[in-house]
């Protein structure tokens, strides 16, 4: 693949570098090279604007005022809800209960559905490549209901070892929670195999869809999981949103994970209602403003196209690829056959975190470290990795730079 | 070693050194070669018990109290960590616990370095300086329990 030659045939990189308000930034002067995508993406001014034409023009509390503030904050707001259900294919608008991100989404689950049907003797299936938030959430639950973990190991290239999958699934399996694409390594899972897999043995599935969001089609009812958990600060959006999507059925069966205004029909002392869905998980006054603006971070990806993005993200990541192979020492962790636009890696006698720093002298971002994933960095015997993680607005000018930076970093460092 | 220097003395040396270079880059490159420089630390002492906790990188940080003094010893994996490092170990290593205890560090701030203060999560420097504060702390109360012997 001829990398340069096709990039600017995809869309106009430069025109929508100038949606993005932060790159006229200088980083210790330097422009500013945002390689750290996969942690959080940039905002578009179009969020920027919604997030401040809230709070300039009809700053209300929604749902219970009846005044005209409150009404526009309301059909604002619940308009996001019916952007995110088109944006990921749900069935019903009841089925999109906004969070404040991934983890509060799994946590949710881990709470109301885990404390309802999770019971001794059960199993939990998670993956070596989650995140901390999809690994803490069921410890927790299978210690308190004297449950077990069961964990799918991973292979050299990153990628699950399906086999051993299906030989951890059994009836006592109740749930399957697993990482859609992987943060560290940047791996697509084949979750539709193993959603039908785990369907198979009467088990639930919860998708962690923190990465995956942004860059592969979501349609959760052809992947047919039953939980699916995004945030909206790796979409373009506002920090402070997420997404928990689940079936109607399931959803309606749980019982509430928090208590308070919102979610209630009707409060005695004697007895409550709760509310329907989606407000039964929706309890006190949501982030309005940020959930409002979420919806302009949902339009920007639907105007500039998901399938064009994700095409001009794919040449960056195989232009990185190749040229990062090329630096003396370096070792690509993760090299999987079905990955996003993530690369990890390492370089002999190089701390990672010397690497980011002398990285950041040149302006240029990307993560070191863990990546929240210790068991992950376990498995491959390394105590972490620098991260180099790409997005739309991302160039082959700016991958060339990280390279000219590495070949510096690795003649001071070793 | 700092016979007759004060804190601030010190402090003042190292701010004159870093105000010779103009780019990062440079001054980056000097403190990792103060990390390279820095006396190796016995094995024995890269142990838990030693470890300062950074979420990226390890420290390893051992005091010895002689003659109302602490004389510290330390290393780490990570390049810059340590040359941070071991400027710490010129500024307050064979001080009294009291002037270690009320060490500003304020040369962090002159030379640029303070920003690997402000965030503990991404690396030793402030367990370290915190660590080191400790250590002059339970001295001066007398505690056994932190004597490298």
């Amino acid at each position: 693949m001829n990398a340069p030659a096709t990039i600017s045939k995809i869309f106009d990189v430069n025109a929508i570098r100038n949606e993005f308000p932060i790159f006229s930034r200088e980083i210790k002067g330097r422009p500013l090279i945002y390689l750290d995508n996969a942690a959080t993406a940039q905002k578009p001014l179009r969020v920027i604007d919604a997030l401040t034409g809230y709070y300039e023009n009809y700053n209300a509390n929604i749902h219970r005022g009846i005044h005209t503030l409150a009404e526009e904050a309301t059909a604002a707001f619940e308009l996001t809800r019916d952007a995110v259900q088109s944006f990921i294919g749900a069935a019903f608008r009841e089925e999109i209960i906004f969070t404040k991100g991934t983890t509060e989404s799994i946590n949710l689950v881990a709470y109301s559905w885990g404390r309802q049907n999770i019971q001794a003797g059960d199993e939990i299936i998670i993956s070596t490549m989650e995140h901390h938030s999809n690994i803490v959430p069921w410890q927790i639950l299978c210690e308190e209901k004297k449950a077990t973990l069961k964990i799918i190991p991973v292979n050299d290239d990153g990628e699950l070892l399906l086999n051993e999958y299906k030989r951890l699934l059994n009836s006592k399996t109740k749930l399957v929670s697993i990482v859609h694409v992987s943060n560290a390594l940047g791996t697509v899972n084949p979750v539709k195999e193993m959603i039908a897999s785990a369907h198979e043995v009467g088990a639930v599935v919860m998708l962690d869809g923190a990465q995956s969001a942004v860059h592969l089609d979501i349609l959760v009812q052809d992947l047919d999981c039953d939980f699916f958990a995004c945030s909206a600060h790796k979409l373009y959006g506002p920090t402070g949103v997420g997404v928990l999507y689940g079936k109607r059925k399931l959803l309606e069966s749980m019982p509430p994970f928090q208590g308070g205004g919102e979610m209630i029909k009707e409060v005695s002392f004697h007895k409550t209602t709760y509310n329907d869905l989606p407000y039964k998980f929706e309890a006190g006054t949501p982030n309005i403003a940020d959930v409002i603006a979420f919806r302009s971070a949902l339009q920007f990806i639907q105007e500039t196209g998901k399938e064009k993005i994700r095409r001009h993200e794919n040449e960056l990541l195989t232009y990185a690829q190749t040229e990062l192979e090329k630096i003396p020492g370096l070792r690509i962790i993760g090299r999987a056959n079905e990955k996003v636009s993530v690369v990890s890696f390492v370089i002999e006698n190089a701390h990672p975190q010397d690497i980011g720093i002398l990285l950041d002298n040149r302006g240029i971002a990307v993560r070191t470290g863990h990546h929240c994933a210790q068991p992950l960095m376990d498995r491959f015997c390394i105590p972490g990795t620098t991260r180099a993680s790409f997005a739309v607005y991302n160039t082959k000018f700016e991958i060339d730079e990280l390279v000219k930076g590495l070949h510096k970093v690795v003649k001071i460092l070793t | 070693m700092n016979a007759g220097l004060r804190i601030e003395d010190i402090e003042k040396d190292i701010t004159d050194e870093f105000a010779l270079f103009d780019s990062w880059d440079d001054k980056y490159e000097y403190i990792i070669d103060l990390g390279k420089r820095l006396a190796p630390l016995d094995k024995q002492f890269k142990t838990d018990d030693h470890r300062v906790r950074g979420c990226q990188s390890s420290v390893w940080l051992v005091a010895d109290f002689r003659d109302g003094k602490i004389f510290f010893e330390a290393d780490s994996d990570a390049m810059i960590v340590k040359g941070l490092i071991s400027m710490l170990i010129r500024v307050l290593s064979g001080r009294t616990p009291d002037e270690i205890i009320d060490a500003r560090l304020l040369f962090l701030k002159d030379i640029g370095m303070h920003t690997h203060l402000a965030q503990t999560r991404s690396n030793g420097l402030v367990s370290m300086v915190k660590q080191m504060k400790h250590y002059a702390l339970a001295f001066k109360l007398k505690d056994p329990v932190v004597s490298k012997n």
